[in-house]
């Protein structure tokens, strides 16, 4: 029925990955992608069959693909689920997640927003002066650290691809962010209070993803977060998008460039001294962390240090590096 | 053929049997950006689908919440 063959075993195709100049049958393409997983994780050190990976999961085709491939490479890959609050969406791709993690046996740690932190995203972004998309990545951020801390995780994995990573240096260059231009990077390693962080899929691109979901039978969440039409992530990705459509591998060739020639050359602008954020102690440039003045702000309280151990195991903190900032998907 | 659309949800009606290809091009959607499927299978640009044929047309891309 297909027209196209596979590259590796001339069988029927079922996907074309044309930046590669190839198409793949279904076990072939399979086996591509943990191929360019693999390269990523020895290219960057990233970590050992015997550290604890704990995965951001979403619910979406990336990070749960990311979680199937670590598992399937033998990896000891837990997962961690942030509940947002937002609405049908947020209990569909927590349904998602735990249906995910029950069928492979995997540990899944969840978190709830609104009961741990008191409040959601929704409302986090009706009230405050940040976006929703702005808090959300806060947020997620926040209690990754802080669970992959608590909890003696090695290392924490994103599932960034090659299209998410593209757009945000595209982002990043258009303003000359030279601070979050250095810190974009498929590996952060741990600083003091900072785990170290990962991104394996960023050799993939969303197509690569969303097909290998698919083909491994992976349920994931289709639709759009309600919240996060017309950000600029987007837009970034669109305009690529064009440039992919006419010539194929730009993407590749603007992000994997990058790394390669450019980024040695921003190095120097990553010097950011940390301190314990005064309410939580979790690293931060200032007195106070991004997170703990935002959740301040949302709850109306005063932003001082905790005066109960209560309030200590209450408090919230996050890393205020300004690339961590800037993120794109959660994957 | 009736092609269903995600991202939101509606469905077309296209008539007669053409490539994935012109399908695409017909909706204006660029290829590098979706999934094609039929029958819970896969499709590339150059297969044929058919009059009778259901399609669905999953973006891959994703703003935020990945």
């Amino acid at each position: 029925m297909s027209g196209m063959r596979c590259r590796r075993c001339r069988r029927p195709a079922v996907i074309e990955v044309r930046r590669h100049n190839a198409a793949f049958c279904r076990d072939c393409f399979i086996h591509h992608v943990h191929e360019q997983v693999r390269r990523a994780i020895e290219a960057f050190d990233m970590f050992t069959p015997q550290d604890r990976i704990l995965v951001a999961v979403s619910g979406g085709k990336d990070s749960l693909a990311l979680w199937d491939i670590l598992l399937e490479l033998g990896y000891r890959a837990s997962g961690l689920y942030v509940g947002l609050g937002i609405g049908g969406y947020s209990t569909r791709s927590a349904e998602l997640v735990r249906g995910f993690a029950r069928g492979r046996g995997a540990e899944l740690i969840e978190v709830d927003l609104a009961t741990e932190y008191g409040f959601d995203i929704p409302t986090a972004g009706r009230r405050g002066a940040r976006s929703s998309c702005s808090v959300c990545g806060l947020s997620k951020r926040y209690v990754f650290n802080r669970v992959a801390m608590e909890r003696g995780f090695d290392v924490l994995a994103t599932g960034h691809n090659l299209d998410d990573e593209a757009a945000t240096l595209l982002g990043n260059t258009l303003r000359w962010q030279t601070d979050y231009i250095a810190r974009q990077f498929p590996v952060l390693p741990a600083e003091d209070g900072l785990r170290r962080k990962v991104k394996p899929l960023y050799r993939l691109s969303e197509l690569e993803t969303a097909a290998y979901a698919f083909l491994r039978g992976i349920e994931y969440v289709v639709e759009e977060c309600p919240l996060v039409a017309g950000n600029t992530q987007l837009r970034y990705k669109e305009a690529l998008n064009l440039l992919e459509a006419t010539s194929p591998g730009t993407k590749a060739q603007f992000f994997l460039s990058f790394l390669e020639r450019a980024a040695p050359l921003f190095a120097r602008q990553d010097e950011v001294a940390l301190r314990p954020c005064e309410r939580c102690g979790q690293p931060t440039t200032g007195r106070f962390c991004a997170f703990c003045r935002t959740r301040a702000q949302l709850l109306g309280e005063p932003l001082a240090p905790p005066v109960t151990d209560r309030e200590v195991a209450a408090g919230a903190s996050e890393e205020v590096l300004p690339a961590e900032i800037h993120g794109g998907g959660a994957g | 053929m009736r092609v269903r659309l995600r991202n939101p949800d509606r469905e077309v009606e296209l008539a007669g049997a053409r490539t994935v290809q012109e399908v695409l091009a017909q909706l204006a959607i660029d290829p590098d950006t979706v999934l094609v499927i039929r029958d819970g299978e896969l499709l590339t640009r150059r297969d044929r689908v058919r009059e009778e044929d259901r399609l669905e047309i999953r973006p891959v891309i994703s703003g935020g919440a990945g």
